[in-house]
């Protein structure tokens, strides 16, 4: 048994970014099926455009419409690629002098094996139909005539827009392996058996649940483990009435800080099973777990804390947890 | 100027960090062995600086969770950048030249392994007309490499040399996750990765974490013998557009050496993630042919993220701890294709 539980976590977002006058105008260009560079203060052109020429400073001002093809100036072999790269199977990253400017682009060139591509080779453009005005609206391809022009003949007027581009959207999804502390484990182990599992801090005999690698107070690990009961005190608590997405409870409801019985750090969950203008400081709560065949490695194996009945806790019992 | 040293080092490098991604359990024992080397407590510490980024653990202030392991109860003076421990060591050193405090413990740690490390690299490139075409980061490093063999400068025997000397030299470090020299032309047999680069070109994916410690003046004097006095500390960045640089050249590396002074260096620990970027660094930093490279075996021997640089900083530091070397270089960098360089050159006597 592996020392930690872990499960999958994806992490996405959708960049939405304005993309100013230069990298508007290098943008809008891709959409129209054509490059724009920009001469700098060396005289250099360089595509894409700058927003600002790493020489002088100056802000770009002098922008230059480049051919679509070019000679690859260096290249490698993408043996595994990963996923949103142009192509899902091996293919070539290249940086690529396009006829009419002195500074490389990088991208992507479809050939199907690394015999194909060499320093020096020409390669050209090949447009994508539909273009949003985004480098992913092309990859490039052999200029050589012997190899098939995919997509050849896509048109050089978009079909979407005629306005100039003011902002990209670039999705970005981060998968990762997430993996549960040793302590934190522990807990999520001891849940799918029912049990509350909890640790001591050696130095100052505080007890932490969930169970954490380090005593945050002391920074030495909280190494004795013990067993809570799941019957605590409600410290604090808020009602929620604004509905979110993903909800899964009709608001109003309450969210609340439990202090379980011999616990110093209060564990956050849901009060049910009473109305949200009774629920107070200081009451009495136990779990309600849900069935045992629902149980896994989660918090949720605890359906909620309901009233026990019991009169409230006096405000010192729990006034240093506050 | 004050005097300020490396006075403690402490890591560990791994290929699977079994354990969160926060890493507070990995950087107690390491505070801990901290301690042990100056006889310090955590009340000796003035600052507390560490270096690392929420999109290697795949949740948000993962560095707050980290500082439970500093235990900050009263709270602490504490800062963090989105980068390797190398810079939070130089804003340490900042710190303590203000005069503000005089003692700082640095730290760095990452879980690399919970992602594709080579992909979400492809997140520190320029936004709009890069990042959505998925650069990979080795992929980047070998569009360089080959610029340089198109243009005479190294060869892949070249790059195969300084693959086998780093993995002989790595078989003496405990702490190494890929060891063992073979040949030159055993290393030329294998497979292409990412032609020209094959796998043990790169540095492997790592996780780990590492701690420096710093002090200034007495302070630095009561902890060791002979501390590490950094006598030059420098780092430059150059420009994002990858297009508008000469990747076979590291102009911010050789702007960051000549600001921090290498003349006399016998050893430099240099934070070369790919092969041929020790030979870039190596011309750029003018270090001449008797200076010993990366008797750690360095970074292609094991690379952990946010720790790496802060790594070679450590390692030159035991050097003149040891008397190896009176003056020694820690190099670390950051960016694509060696893009932010950062030099610390360090020395027993002042």
């Amino acid at each position: 048994m592996s020392r930690t539980l872990s499960a999958p976590v994806t992490v996405s977002f959708d960049y939405t970014r304005s993309v100013g006058p230069v990298l508007g105008r290098f943008l809008t260009g891709l959409r129209d099926g054509r490059f724009v560079g920009a001469r700098l203060g060396d005289g250099r052109v360089v595509v894409p455009p700058p927003e600002f020429d790493p020489v002088t400073h100056r802000a770009t001002t002098d922008f230059v419409d480049v051919a679509e093809t070019g000679t690859v100036t260096s290249w490698t072999w993408v043996s595994e690629p990963v996923a949103d790269q142009p192509f899902d199977r091996p293919f070539a990253f290249a940086l690529i002098t396009l006829d009419g400017a002195d500074a490389p682009l990088l991208h992507a060139v479809d050939v199907a094996s690394p015999d194909e591509i060499s320093t020096g080779m020409r390669v050209r453009a090949r447009w994508a139909a539909e273009r949003t005005g985004a480098i992913t609206d092309l990859v490039f391809e052999p200029e050589s005539p012997e190899v098939p022009r995919l997509g050849a003949g896509a048109p050089r007027t978009s079909t979407i827009g005629t306005d100039p581009v003011t902002g990209i959207v670039t999705p970005v999804s981060l998968d990762y392996t997430y993996a549960a502390s040793p302590e934190e484990s522990a807990f999520f182990r001891g849940l799918a058996e029912g049990r509350i599992v909890a640790q001591r801090c050696p130095a100052c005999r505080k007890v932490y649940v969930p169970p954490r690698p380090a005593c945050p107070v002391d920074g030495v690990p909280t190494v004795e483990e013990i067993e809570l009961s799941d019957a605590g005190t409600v410290t604090t608590f808020c009602i929620v009435n604004v509905p979110f997405l993903g909800q899964r409870i009709t608001p109003p409801y309450v969210s609340a800080y439990i202090l379980l019985d011999g616990a110093d750090i209060a564990l956050q969950h849901l009060i049910l099973d009473i109305p949200v203008e009774e629920v107070r400081m200081g009451l009495r709560v136990k779990a309600v777990w849900k069935p045992r065949e629902e149980w896994g490695t989660t918090i949720e194996n605890i359906s909620h804390f309901a009233p026990t009945g019991e009169p409230d806790a006096d405000f010192a019992t729990y006034a240093h947890h506050l | 100027m004050r005097d300020v040293a490396v006075v403690g080092f402490a890591q560990r490098q791994m290929q699977d960090y079994d354990g969160s991604p926060t890493c507070a359990e990995l950087l107690v024992p390491i505070f801990a062995e901290c301690y042990e080397q100056t006889g310090w407590t955590k009340k000796d510490v003035g600052f507390w600086c560490s270096g690392s980024s929420d999109y290697l653990a795949g949740r948000s202030f993962s560095f707050v969770s980290a500082i439970d392991a500093i235990g900050v109860l009263p709270p602490v003076n504490e800062s963090h950048v989105e980068m390797d421990g190398a810079w939070a060591l130089y804003e340490a050193w900042l710190k303590i030249q203000t005069g503000e405090v005089d003692t700082a413990l640095v730290f760095g740690f990452g879980k690399a392994s919970a992602g594709v490390l080579r992909r979400t690299l492809s997140l520190q490139l320029d936004p709009y007309t890069l990042t959505p075409l998925w650069p990979d980061t080795v992929s980047i490093a070998a569009l360089q490499a080959r610029l340089g063999i198109d243009a005479g400068l190294w060869d892949e025997a070249a790059m195969a040399e300084v693959v086998n000397r780093s993995l002989s030299d790595a078989e003496k470090n405990e702490y190494a996750v890929r060891a063992g020299g073979s040949s030159v032309e055993d290393l030329l047999a294998r497979p292409m990765f990412a032609d020209p680069l094959r796998k043990h070109d790169a540095a492997p994916v790592t996780d780990g974490a590492a701690a420096i410690v710093l002090a200034a003046g007495d302070r630095a004097r009561e902890v060791r013998e002979r501390p590490a006095w950094i006598t030059g500390l420098a780092h430059v960045t150059d420009g994002l557009h990858l297009g508008t640089r000469d990747l076979t050249r590291s102009e911010s590396a050789r702007r960051a050496g000549a600001a921090a002074g290498l003349d006399g260096v016998e050893i430099a620990e240099l934070h070369a993630p790919f092969s041929h970027q020790e030979i870039v660094l190596r011309r750029e930093l003018g270090l001449a042919d008797d200076v010993r490279i990366n008797p750690s075996g360095g970074p292609l021997s094991g690379n952990p993220m946010f720790t790496g640089g802060a790594i070679r900083i450590g390692e030159a530091a035991r050097r003149i701890w040891d008397g190896t070397a009176g003056k020694a270089l820690g190099h670390a960098t950051s960016g694509p294709a060696l893009q932010q360089n950062l030099v610390c050159v360090m020395e027993g006597t002042i």
